[in-house]
């Protein structure tokens, strides 16, 4: 009997790690003959701590399990979800980028290569760096940090430049509220993430890498360290990749509570032991990056979808996907929701669709009143907005952006009003100060949506003329975003503006 | 467990030297200087500053840059609570209100018997079990404040 328990941060955040001490403790009292294998999280989140049982017929799963239910779990009376692959909200994913998570022992290179793992490298090693750009060109990959820049046109001016020594740089500063992704991929396939990067830099023709990993995540940090000693013992890493002859090796790196910290530039001045400040834009960071080299900065999500572009093809990861949204994006679906967790799918699938039927509806069991899409730069949208398809043109046009894909639900209780100067007060906190309209703009929004909710109507004209300000004069999206959510929360969210100002007369 | 105590020069300087093979090292440098004492201490700045050929005052600009980085010891237990979206979604500002208010201090304070320290932090990543905290570095999800409480030992 082999039993599965995920170790990912989610799951140890509700139990996971003491239903598997309760469950080691109960087979050795029963004497039974059994395994466990801690894996990464299916995503499945409001299932989490879920077990994994194979008793030779395949997976079946349980979950939320306690550590009181281990007895009963053990002796086979209590009830499950059926086979694991079956739940609807698995069944119904496309998973190319999270194929292993939770499948496989994070740390286990063996099971990594048995489930796929190490074949785009392979393929990768016998084409021409030319080769491996167009490829990724082909596949249609767009940056999955959030401004969907095509990842193959960034590396191919990373190609051309020349300097005698290139980087590849991984942002793995997932500051996003909503978003959870590249935790979970890091604490549940790093190889995955490893692979892509030493694809990344055969292609461009760099040697070495820096993943830039936030010190929010102490779980992910310990699990990457470990994956890149053991790709390193293992030859994936090295002056000698795999005995095919090139060399790159990689470092983890930990950041220090700056959100700033995930634009590029000012992830590039931290990674160098500056102040994360933002740095203008050209040079572009391809051509003067790192220490002022040519460097790919890409997000971990796009670095991981990498191997699987290389093990099944471009053609077939572009096959998915709406208009120029190409492949699969890992949708994050939390806050105030019932079944919250990622969901990776092509392309396409309606706002409605993803919040109602797939995570259906809130936690609380109330109306959903609005959903933040893309973290706290990203817009909110009403119900109105829910026909809305999941791709980076179709939000553009909403009025929205999907930035690093994440959700946040909220239902009827919210205070639009109140979240909108939470937008702003985030925006001072973190601002890096290097440019006016968002270091003191977020400053006077925040006292300007204080004058709102204490009746003055007319500084809702002050605010939006703010706005505009902030979003034409600022250097990084920082600055320049924060006017979605406070703009789409006061468009599309009057009343909790208005009334305040009614009750205040 | 970190200590805090006087920190010795020579051995401030060793955990410094430790990372001067490394590209950009400054981060890392501060990085094992509070994992040892808990904060930054100020007798390493000009250390830092000495050993990277940069001035005082860039290190410092550095150190005073980043939120993680202490200038004076903080409570026997941290306790860092979610205020991003996804919490506040489900519940967080009232949550961290009661535990701020049963532990008498504000964000950032610590508690008079030095017993608790609780800093806010945008986001752990887990965003579909809000309110979510961590607890000296362990992670706790649909956390509530008694549970918090109980956690840090109030």
């Amino acid at each position: 009997m082999k039993i599965y328990i995920s170790m990912d941060s989610a799951a140890k955040a509700l139990g996971a790690d003491q239903v598997a001490a309760g469950m080691a403790a109960e087979i050795a009292a029963r004497g039974l003959h059994a395994e466990i294998i801690r894996t990464g999280s299916r995503g499945m989140i409001w299932l989490e701590p879920l077990v994994e049982i194979d008793r030779g017929q395949g997976r079946e799963a349980f979950g939320p399990v306690s550590p009181a239910d281990v007895a009963a779990l053990l002796a086979g009376t209590m009830a499950g979800h059926g086979p694991t692959e079956t739940i609807p909200f698995l069944a119904k994913q496309t998973r190319l980028t999270f194929a292993r998570c939770g499948v496989t022992d994070p740390l286990s290179l063996d099971d990594y290569t048995a489930h796929g793992g190490l074949l785009g490298l392979r393929r990768a090693l016998g084409l021409s760096r030319a080769e491996i750009v167009a490829e990724v060109t082909a596949s249609g990959l767009r940056g999955r940090g959030g401004a969907g820049f095509p990842t193959g046109i960034k590396w191919n001016t990373v190609l051309g430049a020349q300097a005698d020594q290139k980087y590849i740089v991984c942002n793995a500063d997932e500051g996003d509220s909503g978003t959870f992704a590249d935790r979970m991929i890091m604490e549940g396939d790093p190889f995955c993430l490893i692979e892509g990067m030493v694809i990344a830099g055969l292609g461009v023709g760099a040697t070495k890498g820096y993943v830039y990993l936030r010190s929010e995540y102490p779980d992910a940090i310990a699990v990457m360290n470990a994956a890149v000693d053991i790709a390193r013992e293992a030859g994936v890493l090295g002056a000698d990749v795999l005995g095919a002859g090139q060399a790159f090796d990689m470092e983890i790196r930990v950041g220090a509570g700056a959100y700033v910290c995930g634009e590029e530039t000012s992830l590039l001045n931290s990674l160098e032991g500056k102040r994360g400040v933002v740095r203008a834009k050209p040079p572009l960071p391809a051509l003067e990056g790192f220490m002022g080299k040519p460097t790919v900065v890409n997000n971990v999500i796009s670095l991981a979808t990498v191997p699987v572009v290389f093990e099944k093809g471009a053609a077939h990861y572009a096959a998915f996907g709406l208009g120029r949204s190409k492949g699969t994006i890992p949708i994050q679906i939390a806050g105030n929701v019932a079944h919250g967790g990622l969901f990776e799918t092509a392309f396409g699938m309606p706002l409605g669709v993803l919040i109602d039927e797939i995570a259906g509806g809130t936690a609380t069991g109330r109306p959903v009143k609005a959903v933040q899409i893309g973290g706290p730069l990203g817009a909110y949208f009403p119900r109105s907005k829910f026909d809305t398809p999941f791709g980076y043109e179709e939000f553009d046009g909403q009025g929205g952006l999907i930035g690093h894909a994440g959700i946040v639900v909220f239902d009827d209780t919210a205070d639009m009003l109140g979240m909108a100067r939470f937008a702003m007060e985030f925006c001072a906190i973190e601002s890096c100060g290097k440019c006016t309209p968002c270091r003191i703009g977020a400053v006077r929004g925040v006292e300007t949506i204080d004058r709102i909710a204490q009746g003055d109507g007319a500084a809702v004209a002050v605010l939006t003329d703010l706005c505009e300000t902030m979003k034409d004069g600022s250097l990084c999206a920082l600055g320049g975003f924060t006017p979605f959510p406070v703009m789409s929360a006061l468009t599309h969210f009057p009343d909790d503006f208005a009334t305040r100002k009614e009750a205040a007369e | 467990m970190t200590r805090a105590t006087h920190p010795e020069t020579a051995e401030m300087q060793a955990i410094i030297d430790r990372h001067l093979g490394m590209e950009g090292p400054l981060l890392p440098m501060f990085h094992a200087l509070q994992a040892e004492y808990g904060y930054v201490p100020a007798a390493a700045l000009p250390l830092l500053a000495d050993t990277l050929n940069l001035t005082v005052a860039e290190v410092h600009g550095v150190k005073s840059f980043y939120h993680d980085f202490r200038d004076h010891p903080a409570g026997r237990h941290i306790l860092k609570i979610c205020r991003a979206e996804a919490c506040q979604a489900m519940g967080a500002n009232d949550m961290s209100a009661r535990v701020l208010e049963r532990l008498g201090i504000d964000w950032h304070g610590t508690t008079p018997d030095g017993d608790v320290t609780v800093e806010p932090v945008y986001c752990l990543g887990l965003c579909a079990c809000g309110p979510a905290a961590m607890v000296d570095g362990r992670v706790v999800g649909r956390a509530n404040s008694d549970r918090l409480l109980a956690e840090v030992g109030a």
